[in-house]
C-alpha cells in the first residue's frame, strides 16, 4: 500500500493550478500530480504512489525497485482497469 | 539457502547473511513496520535465512489492515444511499465489513468505484455535478500528501459534492505504543523507507533516544532488507540507538517539505484508533475545522456506527509483535482472506496474509 512505483516523466503541465505530468512506468503513461515534486522535468525518474510523485530517484534505483516490484506483484495499481 | 537464487544480488544476500551470523553474540527481535516489509521477508524468506537467533516479528505497517471495522461499517453506510459514489482504492474497497465488503454493493446497484490517485475521486466530482462523491481516504503519512491534495483541489475547484471519509493514521506513535506495552519484545526496527520519503526521519529520532532502540531505514528489495537487519544487529550489539538510512538514495532527513506543509494545512492530529491494537493517542489525522464542510463522516452522520470484532483474533498481538501468525489457532482454518476475521488477514500486506500466501499454514511446509 505504501510503496512506491518509479516511473519516467515524459512532460509536465498545469492542471486545476497544480503541476501535473504523464509519467510512463514501463510503458504505461498514466497522469501523475507532480506538485510535491515541483523540480521535476521531462526525462526525471519519479518514485509514485496513488498517482502523486513524492520524490525524484536516479534511474538505476528506479530500474532495480521496478524489476522488483514486477517480481512481488506489486504492479497491479498502475495496470489495474478503473472500473 | 534455497532462496537466494531469486534474490536480485544473491552473492551480496549470502555475504550478508553470513555477516549477521559472525557479529550476533546473543538473540535479537527486529520488527518491521512497512506492509512491503513483510512481504518480501515471507516471500523471500528472509526471516529463515537469519540464524535463529534472530527473530523478525511483523509490526502494524498495512494501512488497510489497522482501519477500524466500525470505519469500513461507516463506509458501507454512505455508499448505500443512492446519491453516493462511493471510491477508493481497490484493496480497500476488498475489506469486508460486519456485512459484505464495499465492492460487493456493486451488485446490488450500488455506484462504488475503484480510484487509482484520490485525484481521480475529485475529477469524478467535477463529472457528476448531481452525485455525491466520497472517497475513502485511508493511508500512513506516505498517502496524506495525496488525500490533503484531493480535498484542497475540491476546495480551489469548487466541488461541494465531494467529501472525504477520513480514516488517517501515523507510524511514529505506532510505534511508541508497541515500545510501551508491558509485554513488549521488540529491540530494534526496521524502518519503512517510503512512509520516509515524506515524513523525512526526524520524528524517529526521540524514540530511538527514549527507548533506546535502534531504527534504520530502508527499502523492500531483499538485499536492501538484510543490509538494514546487519545494520541494527551491529547497533544492537554495540550498545548504540541511532537512526539511520542506508536508503538515503530517496530519504531526505527532513522529509518532502512541500508535501507536509500541505498535510498540516488540510489535517491536524487526532486520537485514532487502530484494528485489533484499539486506541492510540495522537495517532492519526482527521480535517482540520477549515475543511469541515469536506468531512463525509459529518455530511452523512456516520460517526456513531460501531462494530464488534471477532473474540478469537489475535491480530493485536501479532501487530505487536507478541506473537505470529502460525500462533493463532483460527490462521489457515477458520481465518483465510477469503473470510478473514481481522486486522492482519484483510490485506494482502498483513502478516497473516502474506503467510498465507506463501503456505506457511500447511503442516511441513518449510519453504
Amino acid at each position: 500500500m505504501c510503496l512506491g512505483i518509479p516511473g519516467k516523466v515524459v512532460d509536465t503541465f498545469e492542471e486545476h493550478g497544480i503541476l501535473m505530468g504523464k509519467v510512463s512506468f514501463d510503458g504505461v503513461v498514466k497522469k501523475i500530480c507532480l506538485d510535491h515534486v515541483r523540480d521535476a522535468h521531462a526525462g526525471d525518474y519519479v518514485l509514485v504512489h496513488v498517482g502523486f510523485a513524492l520524490s525524484k530517484i536516479d534511474e538505476d534505483e528506479a530500474k532495480e525497485t521496478f524489476d522488483l516490484l514486477e517480481k512481488m506483484g506489486g504492479l497491479e495499481e498502475i495496470r489495474e482497469p478503473k472500473t | 539457502m534455497k532462496y537466494l537464487d531469486e534474490y536480485r544480488d544473491p552473492r551480496a544476500a549470502r555475504k550478508l547473511v553470513a555477516e549477521i551470523e559472525r557479529i550476533q553474540t546473543r538473540p535479537w527481535t527486529l520488527m518491521e513496520i512497512c506492509g512491503g516489509q513483510t512481504h518480501t521477508i515471507v516471500k523471500f524468506g528472509i526471516d529463515r535465512l537469519l540464524p535463529e537467533a534472530i527473530e523478525l516479528v511483523h509490526g502494524p505497517g498495512c494501512p488497510v489492515c489497522v482501519t477500524p471495522l466500525e470505519m469500513i461499517d461507516r463506509a458501507h453506510a454512505i455508499a448505500v444511499r443512492p446519491e453516493v459514489t462511493f471510491t477508493s482504492f481497490g484493496d480497500m474497497l476488498r475489506v469486508p465489513g460486519t456485512g459484505s465488503d464495499l465492492l460487493a454493493l456493486k451488485a446490488e446497484g450500488c455506484d462504488v468505484r475503484v480510484v487509482y490517485s484520490p485525484l481521480d475521486a475529485v475529477e469524478l466530482a467535477a463529472r457528476l455535478p448531481d452525485r455525491e462523491v466520497v472517497f475513502f481516504a485511508i493511508g500512513f503519512e506516505t498517502t496524506s500528501p495525496a488525500n490533503a491534495m484531493a480535498v484542497k483541489q475540491a476546495e480551489r475547484r469548487g466541488l461541494s459534492n465531494f467529501s472525504v471519509l477520513v480514516s488517517h493514521v501515523l507510524v511514529p506513535p505506532a510505534l511508541r505504543a508497541i515500545l510501551e506495552s508491558p509485554d513488549n519484545r521488540v529491540q530494534g526496527f526496521l524502518g519503512p523507507g517510503h512512509v520516509c520519503t515524506v515524513v523525512g526521519t526526524e520524528e524517529y529520532e526521540p524514540i530511538a533516544e527514549r527507548y533506546h532502540v535502534p531504527i534504520e531505514v530502508t527499502g523492500f528489495e531483499p538485499v536492501d532488507m538484510l543490509e538494514g537487519i546487519l545494520a541494527l544487529v551491529e547497533q544492537l550489539e554495540t550498545g548504540r540507538a541511532e537512526v539511520r538510512t542506508p536508503y538515503r538514495r530517496v530519504v531526505r532527513r527532513e522529509g518532502n517539505k512541500q508535501a507536509l506543509a500541505l498535510v498540516r494545512e488540510v489535517f491536524e492530529v487526532c486520537d485514532r484508533k487502530w484494528r485489533g491494537v484499539g486506541n492510540i493517542p495522537e495517532s492519526g489525522y482527521r480535517l482540520r475545522e477549515k475543511y469541515s464542510s469536506f468531512d463525509a463522516e459529518k455530511r452523512f452522520d456516520v460517526a456513531a456506527i460501531e462494530a464488534r470484532e471477532s473474540p478469537v483474533c489475535i491480530s493485536g498481538q501479532i501487530l505487536r509483535g507478541v506473537k505470529k501468525p502460525v500462533d493463532c489457532p483460527a490462521f489457515g482454518e477458520a481465518c483465510t482472506p477469503q473470510n478473514p476475521l481481522g486486522a492482519t488477514m484483510v490485506s494482502a500486506e498483513g502478516a497473516c496474509a502474506a503467510y498465507y500466501a506463501y503456505g506457511r499454514h500447511l503442516a511441513g511446509v518449510t519453504g
